[in-house]
């Protein structure tokens, strides 16, 4: 991941300037969440900047994972509210999120096991699809050069995470590294503005880790999306992201740049235990 | 061939003329976005032209060196010709190497520009830019991830192709005028070795020693502009840049770049190429993955394997040499090439090809037969980079599995005392670039070029390589010790991946032996075997009773061999990691550095000498960016049983 950035190399790392960080396009105000008498999350405040990566990380069982389903529309929090592009939302539906530019991963891999790389990806684009399902089975006229058009698309995010051996693989023979890659890829081709990592770096070994932080710094400096994702080791976040959010037992400890967080007190102690 | 290509003494004009004479004939394909994408002859010159008069504006000029990084792209290519219009030397460098050992080749040519494939090669060059600090210019063809760098040095190639064009239409003259000032007697490119031994050397070729041995290898197989090739070995090989560019300049021909590394499969047999190379290792791996499949197939299917490739063996080399057949195997054959090896070479992506060559180290004989049974023109040359390749190549029906062929036209050979092969060609190269010494210890006054590769020729005056007059030895009581002979034969069963055999000096001959992991994991699972990774299985009795019968089986066919009786494999280890070139233990042609993994694991060979039963190792490795890290094991040291020499004839 060094080598990506350059900054191993001598080379300047990537100025703010050309960072591009925007504004705030997702904010997160007091939102609490419990299931019966758990409460998964309470009271947790943060905002997302365009074009940054922004990281929730926590020890297991911290609400990272709900907080994610919370944005995404699949929870509904008791109290709180969200506020994305401008308009406010108590609760999200997953449908409309999805249409808004949202797009997720999954940290147990949601994909279409019997189907191919390709096809998985080209499920992908299915919102970005505008003929009916008659023309599409029939293969005529727009339909045709609807798929044309889509299916390029698909081979350009094929290319760029370098899965082009794989285009006509059942995704259930994969080993594990390069289903996450698939499921990155169905979710980029979505073109999101958003895009929500679940875990990406979960069970992958050094190499593929590495490779993942790789594609993550390379969509979010290629194509600008924003990008959330929840992770829990360490190391890896620290070098990505732009800024962290720390939540331990469902409430937010700790938020700021990766170097502020590394000399928060709070994390430290809810990472490494307190003597008392 | 019937053009007249007189006077086109270099690549540049060479070029030109395809581009008058075939400029809708395609030069280069490419797979882009999951389609393949053409060049013609036309456009290929078209772009040479632009990147010519670009680098020429960016102070690129005679004598100068252009490093070219890449994996087969046909910009890499074109960067090469353009180099060449403007009378500089490209210089091309394995691209999966380090950044540490790019930084000796620009070093020693004093290299200015350099193109590179992508952000991963820029990177590696930026990272070497403070001992490099002739580097003024890097250009990248792929700008992914590229965009935020600052550093002055680079620019994308598109930008110094739009630089090139707006150069070229002020002044279409200056390139016309630089590409008529070249001549034959120029340096065309520099190859640095890929250095078994000490640090690499720069081996400096003419356009001449090119296009006249590519010119040579070309008419002797009647390649014409309708072959095809695919590109997918290191251009930085030698053997690559004749195949995929002096030959197609020399003929018109057509060469394809796979996707990327890990499709060149499916991207072969998308191609069907005509005209192929292949060093044994990767024939070998496509053997394995054959053998593999095939174990899994059906009971109906396996049966039908089994006997048509037993009817192949029998028959299929003699048919493809012209020698007499029987009406009821010509039959068989015809049946088995529709159940069996039709289908089979379609798999290998091999339907088309008319000429296929391997080359680079000797090639199992089965491996060998294996390929011309089912009907693959499968035949052995032999050359080095400072021969431009083509010294010996079997011609057609009179192929044979342990020589190298006769002479090509226009070589002479010559051997010494000493069994070293000599050579004189016009294909030789000019010198090894600023090592006067190096170049008067491998060139002797009278022009004969010292191989270092130890053999003879046969009774129809083939040229058979044994070993490297270096490495070939001696046993303690004198016998004769050729430990490549012996790893051939091991590396031949498709469980051993790697083998080193020790011996020289030595009272008997002990091995290490690396297993292929692809075929001992199935074997494995097969048979229920649980196993951890590769150390745990490397470890597994189960393995080591494999491997010991593939040693058995080698040491019974030694014992067959009057000369070679005493090299039998007395005690063998099986390595806990892959002998890798990231570590130092294999070259960048993936050959064994067999001295320095003797040095390496010193302790090993001492265990396996001193009659331990087992040995720990505790070894760094390197991995791909550059950390290193450590594995240690215990290795379990076992015996092999040996034959007599008289008993296993009699049992033969």
């Amino acid at each position: 991941m060094q080598g990506a950035a350059g900054s191993e190399a001598g080379a300047p790392p990537m100025s703010e300037g050309a960072r591009r960080v925007g504004e705030v396009i997702l904010a997160v105000e007091g939102v609490s969440l419990s299931f019966g008498g758990v409460k998964a999350l309470t009271n947790v405040s943060f905002d997302v900047r365009e074009h940054e990566v922004r990281a929730i990380i926590g020890p297991n069982g911290a609400g990272k994972s709900s907080m994610l389903n919370v944005i995404n529309g699949v929870y509904h929090p008791q109290q709180g509210k969200i506020r994305y592009l401008g308009r406010e939302f108590r609760d999200m539906d997953s449908h409309e999120v999805a249409q808004s530019g949202i797009a997720r991963t999954f940290q147990s891999l949601a994909l279409f096991k019997g189907m191919t790389v390709l096809d998985n990806i080209m499920a992908g684009r299915n919102l970005k699809m505008r003929t009916n399902m008659l023309l599409q089975a029939l293969r005529i006229g727009p339909a045709l050069r609807e798929e044309l058009e889509h299916r390029e698309a698909v081979e350009r995010i094929i290319d760029f995470l370098e899965i082009q051996a794989y285009r006509k693989v059942p995704v259930g023979r994969l080993p594990y590294g390069l289903q996450k890659r698939v499921d990155l890829a169905r979710a980029l081709a979505m073109e999101p503005r958003m895009l929500l990592l679940d875990e990406p770096m979960a069970g992958m070994n050094m190499e593929e880790k590495q490779d993942m932080c790789r594609f993550i710094l390379d969509v979010n400096d290629q194509f600008g999306t924003t990008i959330v994702l929840i992770e829990h080791d360490m190391g890896v976040v620290m070098d990505i992201s732009d800024r962290v959010v720390v939540l331990d037992y469902g409430k937010k400890i700790g938020d700021g740049t990766p170097g502020e967080i590394r000399a928060n007190q709070a994390v430290i102690d809810a990472y490494l235990g307190v003597s008392h | 061939m019937p053009e007249n290509l007189a006077g086109l003494d270099t690549f540049p004009k060479l070029l030109m003329h395809h581009a008058r004479v075939r400029p809708q004939r395609p030069a280069i394909r490419e797979k882009d976005l999951g389609i393949w994408q053409t060049w013609t002859w036309h456009r290929f010159a078209d772009e040479v032209r632009a990147m010519a008069c670009g680098l020429a504006e960016h102070g690129f000029k005679r004598g100068d060196h252009l490093a070219l990084v890449g994996d087969n792209r046909p910009r890499i290519y074109a960067a090469m010709c353009a180099a060449q219009c403007l009378g500089g030397i490209p210089v091309p460098l394995y691209q999966d190497a380090v950044a540490a050992e790019m930084a000796y080749p620009i070093q020693n040519a004093s290299i200015t520009h350099a193109i590179a494939e992508d952000q991963e090669q820029v990177d590696k060059l930026l990272e070497i830019l403070p001992q490099c600090a002739s580097l003024e210019r890097i250009y990248y063809d792929d700008p992914r991830g590229l965009r935020h760098y600052g550093q002055r040095q680079l620019m994308g190639c598109d930008a110094l192709l739009e630089l090139g064009r707006e150069t070229f239409r002020r002044d279409p003259a200056f390139l016309e005028a630089e590409i008529a000032k070249g001549s034959g007697e120029d340096t065309a490119a520099m190859f640095f070795t890929s250095g078994t031994t000490g640090v690499p050397k720069g081996v400096v070729l003419t356009h001449a020693s090119l296009i006249d041995r590519a010119r040579a290898a070309a008419e002797m197989e009647g390649l014409g502009d309708a072959d095809v090739v695919l590109a997918y070995l290191p251009p930085a090989w030698i053997g690559q840049n004749i195949f995929s560019y002096a030959q197609p300049f020399v003929t018109g021909y057509c060469i394809c770049c796979p996707e990327s590394s890990e499709t060149v499969m499916s991207d072969m047999r998308e191609i069907g190429p005509t005209y192929y190379f292949a060093p044994p290792r990767v024939l070998e791996a496509l053997l394995t993955q054959v053998s593999i499949r095939m174990e899994d197939a059906s009971a109906l299917k396996r049966a039908l394997y089994r006997y048509f490739m037993e009817v192949a063996r029998r028959t299929g080399g003699a048919l493809l040499d012209g020698k007499p057949v029987s009406a009821a195997d010509r039959l068989l054959y015809r049946l088995g090439d529709l159940l069996v090896y039709g289908p089979l070479r379609n798999v290998l992506g091999m339907s088309r090809v008319r000429v296929a060559y391997t080359a680079g180290e000797a090639i199992g004989p089965d491996l060998f037969r294996f390929y011309r049974s089912i009907g693959i023109n499968l035949k052995q040359l032999y050359g080095s980079t400072e021969t431009s390749v083509f010294v010996c190549v079997q011609p057609n029906g009179q192929v044979k599995a342990d020589t190298v062929g006769p002479a090509v036209k226009g070589v002479e050979l010559s051997f010494t005392p000493e069994r070293e092969l000599l050579i004189r060609s016009p294909g030789l190269f000019k010198e090894y670039y600023k090592n006067p010494a190096a170049t008067a210890e491998a060139k002797d006054a009278q022009g004969w070029f010292h191989t270092g590769d130890a053999g003879y020729f046969d009774a129809d005056g083939h040229v058979k390589i044994i070993d490297r007059v270096k490495d070939v030895g001696k046993l303690a009581d004198g016998s004769l010790f050729a430990p490549k002979y012996l790893e051939n034969k091991l590396k031949f069963f498709p469980y051993v991946k790697e083998a080193v055999a020790f011996g020289h000096g030595r009272d008997r001959v002990c091995a290490f032996i690396n297993m292929d992991m692809d075929a001992v994991g199935n074997w494995a699972e097969k048979r229920n075997l649980p196993y951890a990774g590769y150390v745990d299985l490397a470890s597994r009795d189960e393995v080591y009773a494999l491997v010991r019968d593939c040693i058995e089986k080698v040491n019974a066919d030694l014992a067959g061999e009057t000369e070679l009786a005493a090299s039998q494999i007395h005690r063998y280890l099986i390595l806990h990691k892959q002998l890798e070139a990231d570590d130092g233990e294999l070259t960048r042609t993936a050959k064994v550095r067999r001295r320095h993994v003797g040095e390496k694991y010193a302790t090993l060979v001492d265990a396996l000498y001193g009659g331990a039963r087992s040995v720990h190792v505790e070894a760094q490795v390197r991995y791909e960016d550059g950390r290193t890290g450590s594995i240690s094991a215990d290795l379990k040291i076992r015996d092999a049983k040996t034959f007599a020499p008289a008993a296993a004839k009699k049992a033969a």
